[in-house]
């Protein structure tokens, strides 16, 4: 709650004072538009549904009507009770027209939805559409943003005021970039006018080099132009987190300074709140310049984050560029600070000044102050190259991690080692790392070269050359790391190396230093050659114990009734440490939390942690959050009753869970809602006697065990395709050829399909598991039949131990195969019939009283011929609950933490009921990201996030959801078939109907020969190695509007990987499935026969009551 | 939550620790020392800034004081020559969270630890820091004695006594030790990248700035704006003031009790005020004027000490962010009708600035020149050149 500030503390207030205090809140509006940010991407995660919530709460304490619209199911601004009309529609003018029309808003909220919602306002005040339904834009004209986002006029305004950016030049001759080259030195960054994504462009470190690279560039820009601009590649780079009120007040929330220097996109560099290596003047001069850079550009009020680089040698310091939006880093800074940027920003827009607004986190002191803090923050970012095979690790300007995890300790060292073990990468702290070719530290070459590479893991590649014997100034000359780092990190490498050689500190006093610096336990025993249990016991005999300190923006200065706070070693071993934990005696209940996202693992699960804090509050609970990830909503300091900003080891929780123990009656851990992050943690909770709340982790294990399935399975009597494990790479055929190909194989224990294929013969497995997969006992290989064209089904399902409910039911739309998280699907199912409904609901029930379930619980199953099958059970939250609570109203999470907690199912008063609308979730996937990379879909899962398509029925639903994901379906044009043999018979009905609409078709031999034979009108054009004119020159030069392209085959798919290459980087809309192609097509009727209409989420569910 | 009785009992020194803190309620807190290897007793004050510790540790203001960092990272950017507030050191002790790293930063010459052994300051590092802060906050006014000895060996019982037996310094008056003893002119101006301080061009009024222990970013600051200044010691007479023919006088920062000082400087400010120069006051010198108008001060509970302290002026209806310092507040309810309240803190609603209502007579708690802080308040130097020129 933010409450206007009436000081209350001064009995004898001057009159002036008090005139001050007016009535601030903007009362000439009454309803406000909120854009989302629309599916989870590269570049903008939750964040912005942080960022959303946190605006949506903000404007429904002051009364206003909120309209808001985010194609996201998956996050909470969307819930039914935030805003008081909830679109989930795709994020697009058309959509976003008609709900002005519809709503009449009187305001726009364009900043709290990242680039999407920035550009969504900029487009509907270019178009004219705000002005024509009177809707005013808050907290950023147009003018402003375009000032903002325009790169020659933000250069232009920033050097008005005396500051400077990177010198740049537009160039149309190659003499004249020679001139420039002179004048700004080598190396120099080659920028082509309107390339996409950069491509033709480079940066030149040599004559020969810039010649080359701008003779190319001039050539691949469409007007022969180029920018030649200055380097700054190595130097610092900082950002300032800002805010700004209609008063002309300006705070700076933040300092962030990024360990990574110029080069590393912002998003990938590792970098620590606040900033450590500036002097006061230096700062003060980016403070005044920040504060300058708002004003002259004219951010009236709100947040914005200005980006600078500083020459580590004598300080000149260049403005980068500013975003005039809250964005990734004022989730970083919130979450830092604990001072609320986004639900500031939100009330600065409608009125109110700084002052008049309280700081809640200490609730004495105004929003108008700067935060300080006591303690270091340092975020590293997550990474999943290995999904994307071929792409190429080394970061650039464009970003590349999925997600990001915060570590705050009272020193860096401290900091930075509890970031590192809560990556979720297996780090235990800066471990070994294999330098290729290093040859024991002997070729120091090979270590230069790859010390010079911005990339993911350069931390530990510095910290292993530092083992090498390497000094700070031969890897600062490398890396550009401040030497400042480099030491710290030399002093840990020094410290391990003390550790292995003499063992554990014999006293106290010299554990407790270890863990002052960050020392994991799991680290120290690696270092003495010991197991964690002993490393923790021998800990506990010491009696080394963490403390809580609290993050209060004001390090202490004044009292902080708020529990967020972060765990730290402190004291000096004497008297005990001071702790700021101060449990209270209530019934608590800890939610666990999923860590940093990642694909596989993202926004859905940190949806339903969020929703069982809600919940149990709800019910009288103390709920107590665990987790890192600082873009989540469960992170913020109001969603729970206590947060622990805390990594996910069994070291942390089990020491916090001990403390929360201390005082009141902690009820039990949910450990089922935050992915397999917090799921791997049961069995040490369950050892260290910490009760676990719900499903046991028997059952879960029972789920995952093969064999144990297998069992429970034979005995109820369902059916699983056939199947086996394998240890050896024998066994691994053996079981193949006795469960006949193709099939799926996959390591156990893995989530979002990681490493899982299908294959389909001998060679097919060799590779594999001579490829991708050690394979041995302790990591064995699960191998099962693959039901080719067989459908999939997803259920949810909310079971205690006298009851289960069936809460969905999904049919994906690709076939099974494809990982569940990858592909679309609809509820309810848009093709099964209602024997096999019934049938599916059945088993779905029956596994849930044989499992036991108290909670959650997910099963996939297959299809095929009127066969079910069942291809996995996750007696825990899965990735659909956000889209089934969303697509039936009923808040699944919810029910489910509070059945945990011990109420009946039946007291929920569940019915089974028909919906009659039709969700559709699709999902999106990075691919534009990792140039080169194929896009073809399989059991590993590549997406990134999800949009739903809502609508009366399944053609327009699943338009609403290709939609959402920017494919823009054509109604007329040219069509592109090319398809597998199997894939051909199904393929003429689609054929068919493409023609009946008016489209023409063309297709490669063999898919043409076939339709002609069923005197279909195709014309036949080359495949790519059949010579010039062919497919791709046609998609190249706008002659096809839509490809439909299935392929299987190791050749086949690297001959045909420049169609999907070309259509994904030209926006074609293509399909990769018979099975989607097909409901496309049927989209494409649907949107044919009338435009797409808007409807509230509130609307579908008017007749009940939410729970 | 913790209880006093965990805190006391100085004698258990931890294993390797050369440096300790003992508080005037029997808590000590043992660590690292660094610095000068001395013993010495001073008032325990906490600073929340993040930047510009040597800043800091070279204000006179902080006379007399150990100051705690809040801040963990203290030396990061080392020492250099530029960023002194005052030819001598001026704290007495401080207190850090994380031990002093080495420096890494363009602008630095020597080490924090090297530079402390040279300006006499006593540092203990390795302190929970945050858990000194809340105690001091809880339990107001904190005198403390802090000891730095190499060997580790410590007397504690003899360093308890030593600090009972202090007389708190609330009525001594610390200005003696930190004002000049001989008038000098200033014509440093302010610092910037290109050229480090720069010397004044040309100046436009004469002032004549009253030194209580001036931080040399104040001066620095009216050198800027354009004054012509000449710095007198804190005792100067009226005659020794006007022998310099001030368009304007300004009355400086320091250190301690205002009503201690002003014993002999509130006569001089009354006979200025007499004769209706413009006059400018900041921190000891706001205190002073008030004193000289007949106000009050008195010591608060917990002191203004960071670089992010809101105060709202009242005229405009601005917001500022301030640097501050300082233990002393003037007591609204002796406030004369003639004198308007200008500027509030916002963290407590204390004052922050005052006014005689001419406007050519002002004053400000807070600290304008920053060093280190925000420049938010730098107009304030404007505005007192403006009564000059009316």
């Amino acid at each position: 709650m933010i409450k206007v500030l009436i000081i209350k503390i001064h009995p004898n207030i001057d009159h002036n004072f008090i005139s001050e205090l007016k009535m601030p809140k903007r009362t000439d509006l009454k309803s406000i538009l909120i854009i989302g940010a629309g599916p989870i991407i590269i570049g903008q995660a939750c964040e912005f549904d942080y960022s959303g919530v946190q605006a949506c709460k903000a404007l429904k304490e002051e009364g206003y009507r909120i309209i808001l619209i985010n194609s996201n199911p998956a996050t909470i601004m969307t819930d039914l009770n935030l805003a008081d009309a909830t679109y989930i529609e795709p994020i697009t003018v058309e959509m976003i027209t008609k709900i002005i029309e519809k709503e009449h808003p009187d305001a726009l909220l364009p900043t709290v939805g990242g680039q999407t919602a920035l550009n969504m306002s900029m487009i509907l005040a270019e178009t004219g559409i705000l002005n024509k339904h009177g809707v005013e834009m808050l907290s950023a004209n147009h003018d402003i943003i375009a000032l903002a986002e325009n790169r020659f006029k933000f250069r232009d305004t920033i050097n008005k005021i005396g500051l400077e950016t990177p010198r740049s030049y537009v160039v149309c001759n190659l003499e004249d970039a020679r001139r420039i080259m002179n004048s700004i030195g080598l190396p120099s960054i080659i920028r082509p006018s309107f390339t996409l994504a950069g491509s033709g462009g480079g940066i030149a470190y040599n004559l020969e080099e810039f010649e080359q690279i701008v003779i190319n560039g001039l050539a691949t820009s469409p007007i022969h132009e180029i920018l030649v601009e200055e380097s700054v590649l190595g130097w610092k780079e900082y950002e300032m987190e800002v805010i700004r009120d209609k008063n002309d007040n300006c705070i700076i929330v933040c300092s962030i300074e990024n360990i990574d220097p110029m080069g590393v996109h912002t998003g990938d560099s590792i970098t620590v709140a606040p900033a450590l290596t500036l002097t006061d003047k230096e700062y003060q001069i980016m403070r005044n310049a920040s504060i300058a850079i708002l004003r002259e550009i004219g951010i009236d009020t709100g947040g914005s984050n200005v980006q600078f680089a500083i020459n580590p040698k004598d300080g000149r310091m260049l403005v980068i560029e500013m975003n005039p939006r809250v964005s990734r880093s004022s989730a970083l800074a919130s979450k830092a600070t604990g001072f609320p940027i986004a639900k500031i920003a939100t009330k600065l827009a409608i009125g109110y000044t700084l002052d008049e607004l309280l700081n809640d986190i200490t609730d004495i002191i105004p929003a108008s102050f700067e935060p300080t803090i006591d303690y270091i923050v340092t975020k590293i970012p997550r990474f999943t190259f290995e999904k994307f095979p071929g792409s190429n690790p080394i970061l650039t300007t464009s970003m590349k991690s999925v997600g990001e995890t915060m570590g705050i300790g009272r020193t860096f060292q401290e900091s930075i080692q509890k970031c590192l073990c809560s990556t979720e990468t297996g780090l235990t702290g800066l471990n070994d790392y294999e330098i290729p070719n290093a040859d024991n530290g002997n070729n120091r070459d090979a270590i230069k070269a790859i010390l010079s590479q911005p990339r993911a893991d350069r931390l530990l590649i510095i910290a292993q050359a530092l083992r090498y014997d390497f000094s700070i100034d031969e890897i600062h000359s490398c890396c550009s790391y401040d030497p400042w780092f480099i030491k710290q990190i030399k002093e840990i490498v020094e410290t391990e190396k003390c550790i292995r050689t003499t063992g554990l500190p014999i006293d106290m006093t010299g554990l407790l230093r270890l863990k002052k610096m960050g020392f994991s336990d799991e680290r120290l025993a690696e270092l003495s050659s010991k197991t964690t249990d002993e490393v923790t016991r021998y800990r506990e005999t010491l009696n080394v114990k963490p403390v809580f300190k609290r993050i209060d923006a004001c390090a202490s200065e004044f009292p902080s009734n708020t529990p967020y706070m972060y765990s730290c070693y402190e004291g000096d071993g004497i008297k005990p440490a001071n702790c700021e934990s101060d449990p209270t005696d209530r019934n608590k209940i800890i939610i666990l939390g999923g860590g940093p996202n990642r694909i596989g693992q993202g926004i859905e699960f940190d949806y339903c942690c969020v929703h069982a804090a809600y919940a149990l509050s709800e019910v009288g609970f103390e709920t107590i959050m665990v987790n890192c990830n600082p873009e989540t909503v469960s992170t913020d300091y109001d969603t729970s009753d206590r947060l622990y900003f805390e990594r996910l080891t069994s070291e942390t929780v089990i020491e916090l869970v001990h403390k929360e123990q201390s005082k009141g009656h902690v009820l039990g851990v949910i450990v089922q809602f935050g992915g397999q992050t917090p799921l791997k943690l049961a069995t040490a909770l369950e050892k260290a006697k910490i009760p676990i709340l719900g499903t046991s982790p028997n059952a879960i294990d029972l789920a995952e065990d093969r064999q144990r399935f297998h069992y429970l399975l034979q005995k109820i009597g369902l059916k699983q395709t056939d199947n086996g494990i394998a240890q050896t790479l024998d066994d691994a055929k053996t079981v193949a050829n006795t469960i006949g190909y193709p099939v799926v194989i996959r390591p156990s224990y893995v989530l979002g399909g990681r490493a899982m294929r299908i294959v389909y013969d001998s060679d097919g497995l060799t590779h594999y598991i001579k490829d991708a997969m050690a394979v041995n006992e302790n990591n064995p290989l699960l191998i099962d039949r693959y039901l080719s064209d067989a459908i999939e089904v997803d259920v949810d399902c909310l079971a205690d131990t006298n009851d289960a409910y069936v809460a969905g039911i999904m049919e994906h739309i690709e076939e099974a195969g494809i990982h569940s998280g990858d592909s679309a699907c609809s509820l309810p199912p848009y093709s099964l019939s209602l024997n096999i409904i019934s049938e599916i609901k059945r088993q779905t029930k029956l596994l849930a009283r044989s499992l036991n379930v108290i909670g959650l619980m997910n099963v996939q199953f297959a299809i095929k011929n009127g066969d079910i099958y069942i291809l996995e059970v996750n007696p825990r939250a899965s990735r659909t609950i956000p889209f089934v609570s969303k697509a039936t109203g009923i808040e699944i999470a919810k029910i489910a933490s509070r059945i945990m907690s011990g109420e009946s199912l039946a007291s929920f008063k569940l019915r089974d009921r028909s919906i009659k609308h039709v969700a559709v979730k699709e999902a999106v996937f990075p691919f534009k990201r990792f140039p080169g990379v194929d896009i073809l879909l399989g059991p590993e899962m590549k997406s990134t996030g999800e949009v739903m398509g809502i609508d009366s029925d399944f053609p327009r639903a699943f338009a609403k959801s290709q939609l959402g994901c920017g494919i823009n379906l054509p109604i007329s044009g040219t069509v592109f078939l090319s398809v597998r043999d199997p894939d051909k018979p199904l393929l003429i009905e689609i054929a068919n109907r493409l023609i009946l609409m008016g489209f023409k078709i063309i297709a490669t031999n063999g898919t043409a020969t076939l339709l002609l034979n069923k005197n279909i009108n195709v014309k036949k054009i080359n495949k790519v190695l059949e010579g010039r004119p062919h497919c791709v020159d046609a998609m190249l030069s706008n002659q096809v509007q839509l490809v439909i392209n299935t392929t299987e085959g190791s050749q086949a798919i690297f001959d045909s990987l420049s169609i999907r290459r070309t259509a994904l980087i030209h926006n074609i809309p293509h399909y990769t499935t018979i099975a989607g192609a097909n409901a496309a097509v049927g989209a494409i009727e649907a949107l044919r026969i009338g435009t797409l209409d808007v409807a509230s989420l509130q609307s579908y569910f008017i007749n009940h009551v939410n729970i | 939550m913790q209880k006093m009785s965990d805190f006391l009992n100085f004698n258990r020194q931890p294993p390797n620790t050369t440096a300790v803190l003992i508080l005037s309620d029997g808590t000590s807190f043992w660590g690292s020392g660094l610095g000068a290897i001395d013993i010495a007793v001073g008032e325990v004050v906490f600073n929340t800034a993040m930047t510009g510790y040597q800043e800091i540790m070279t204000d006179p203001s902080y006379a007399g004081q150990i100051v705690t960092f809040t801040f963990p990272h203290i030396g990061n950017v080392g020492t250099n020559l530029e960023d002194i507030e005052s030819s001598r050191s001026a704290t007495r002790g401080v207190v850090f969270c994380a031990n002093v790293t080495t420096p890494s930063n363009w602008r630095s010459n020597c080490s924090l630890e090297i530079w402390m052994e040279n300006t006499g300051i006593i540092g203990i590092s390795g302190i929970d820091t945050r858990a000194l802060t809340r105690h001091i906050r809880k339990v107001n006014s904190l005198y403390g004695i802090i000891a730095h000895s190499p060997n580790g060996k410590f007397d504690t019982d003899a360093l308890f006594h030593q600090l009972t037996e202090w007389n708190e310094e609330i009525g001594l008056d610390l200005v003696k030790d930190v004002t000049c003893n001989h008038s000098y002119n200033w014509t440093e101006s302010r610092w910037n990248l290109e050229t480090g301080y720069c010397q004044q061009e040309q100046s436009r009024f004469n002032i004549v700035a009253i030194d209580y222990g001036v931080k040399h970013n104040i001066l620095r600051c009216l050198s800027d704006v354009g004054c012509k200044i000449t710095v007198v010691p804190a005792r100067s007479t009226i005659e020794e003031i006007l022998v310099h023919r001030p368009d304007g006088i300004f009355l400086s920062n320091g250190p301690g009790n205002p009503e201690v000082t002003g014993i002999y400087a509130v006569p001089t400010v009354k006979k200025i005020l007499k004769i209706g120069l413009p006059l400018f006051g900041i921190c000891l010198g706001h205190q002073i004027l008030a004193l000289a108008l007949g106000c009050k001060t008195h010591k608060m509970e917990n002191g203004h000490r960071g670089a992010n302290h809101p105060v709202k002026d009242l005229i405009t209806g601005k917001v500022e962010i301030t640097s501050q310092n300082h233990g002393f507040v003037v007591t609204e309810t002796s406030l004369p009708k003639e004198i308007i309240i200008s500027h509030r803190s916002l963290f407590d609603g204390s004052i922050e600035g005052l006014m005689i209502r001419d406007h050519r007579v002002f004053s400000v708690q807070y600290h304008p020149e920053a060093s280190p802080g925000p420049q938010d308040s730098y107009y304030l130097f404007k505005r007192f050149i403006s009564t000059m020129e009316t």
